[in-house]
């Protein structure tokens, strides 16, 4: 097709413009799958915005590669949009609909100007149709990576959150585990436990594994590891919420953790601790009740 | 596979996993877990299934370079039980006898994933191509 058919509907939408725009925010508006994340006045800001960005783009006339330096400014305006609504909380279909919805009116214009229904007009349509799917597939990538982005940083929140070292009596401190204890997370326990030793001079560490789902050869490897540079600090280490079907698993299993002093109950390891460091706990008889 | 499904007939399609990142492991775990519960394994067996899986995962992850695992329901002569099979297009196990060996790794674990697994599940089958891959077939019965 001639390109200056496609200029020529360049011209055309910066001309009507204003007419586009408020067909395609009426578009937006009525789309069943609005939330009212995104405010009336804030939708018709960017669709102003993208309108002119859209048109001087296809004004230079490559519509076949949205990778082009062409439409760097499109990308640029869609992805930081699609962030935006990512973070507010709209959903991936209004976001892409955010450009879909662009195709009645800008079809609508060329239907107009061309003539419906003659070879011109369809194949027009069918080009800037592409280019409008293209650029909503973009919008829907844009918003899937700045979630991703979202998720990456709650996992990273709550792989710090979820491994505090509890300092539990004069030199006994404590780590309950909960979740998988894969390798990023054991190399966080191991440094806040050992810092944590040395902070509170203590020589009693107890990990409680209450929390933890399975426990197989890796997640014993990272227990056993652990409790070895523990020992290295000059501190002992007592493993304790070993569940009954945990400690017939680590037995079918084969490994060997007959170094390590486990314990049923979060109490036993306490209560040993206690005893290791010296100090006893005595129920005051009168006060029993 | 073949043979497998000549031995405990086809079974009813539970889930398909792949298993590419350790997420994905996660995310097998609580399927597995789900599907035993709804099986009516006790508390005991679901740990051992789990855990088993977690070891035969993540072979899968690290040796076989990525893979999938399909989690089914057999049914043999009324007897009913859960079956996971582990597939991968990795580099195969050269020489099955000392893979099979309490201890022994390749990589830096403990070396008792595959052992370790055989003595948690209640049926366990290997095989290997070098050069083309592993498949590890483990049932447990309710």
């Amino acid at each position: 097709m001639a390109n200056d058919t496609m200029t020529s509907v360049a011209t055309l939408m910066r001309d009507s413009q204003k007419e586009i725009l408020a067909d395609w925010v009426d578009q937006q508006l009525k789309d069943p799958a609005r939330t009212q994340a995104v405010p009336e006045s804030s939708l018709r800001a960017s669709s102003n915005e993208f309108l002119s960005i859209f048109q001087e783009a296809i004004q230079k006339g490559n519509l076949d590669n949205m990778a082009a330096p062409e439409w760097e400014g499109a990308r640029k305006m869609l992805s930081e949009l699609s962030a935006s609504r990512a973070l507010q909380g709209s959903t991936p279909s209004e976001t892409a609909s955010f450009i879909f919805s662009l195709k009645e009116p800008l079809f609508a214009l060329i239907n107009k100007q061309l003539g419906a229904g003659n070879i011109a007009s369809s194949e027009a349509i069918v080009r800037y149709s592409k280019v409008l799917d293209q650029l909503g597939l973009y919008t829907f990538e844009s918003f899937q990576k700045s979630r991703e982005a979202v998720i990456r940083r709650q996992q990273k929140d709550m792989l710090e959150m979820s491994t505090p070292v509890i300092k539990l009596w004069e030199g006994v401190v404590a780590v309950p585990l909960i979740g998988t204890l894969d390798s990023a997370r054991t190399q966080i326990v191991m440094e806040n436990l050992l810092q944590a030793i040395v902070d509170t001079n203590s020589k009693v560490a107890i990990l409680d594994i209450t929390g933890v789902p399975t426990v197989d050869t890796q997640t014993a490897q990272h227990l056993i590891k652990t409790v070895s540079a523990t020992r290295l600090m000059g501190a002992d280490c007592i493993v304790s919420g070993i569940r009954p079907q945990i400690a017939q698993t680590i037995v079918h299993l084969g490994i060997d953790i007959q170094d390590i002093t486990t314990k049923a109950l979060m109490s036993d390891a306490i209560r040993e601790a206690m005893e290791r460091t010296g100090w006893s706990v005595i129920r005051n008889t009168s006060q029993e009740s | 596979m073949a043979r497998e499904n000549l031995e405990f007939g086809d079974g009813v399609l539970l889930q398909h996993c792949a298993l590419q990142t350790e997420d994905d492991l996660v995310l097998a775990r609580a399927a597995i877990k789900l599907h035993s519960t709804d099986l009516g394994f006790s508390k005991l067996n679901q740990t051992k299934i789990v855990t088993a899986a977690s070891e035969l995962g993540r072979n899968v992850l690290e040796h076989g370079l990525g893979g999938h695992l399909k989690i089914d329901a057999i049914d043999q002569f009324g007897r009913k039980g859960l079956r996971l099979i582990f597939e991968d297009n990795g580099p195969g196990i050269l020489d099955m006898e000392l893979a099979l060996t309490d201890g022994y790794t390749s990589k830096k674990g403990l070396g008792l994933g595959l052992t370790g697994s055989k003595r948690l599940m209640d049926e366990f089958s290997i095989e290997s191509q070098p050069g083309e891959g592993t498949t590890v077939m483990v049932i447990k019965w309710t």
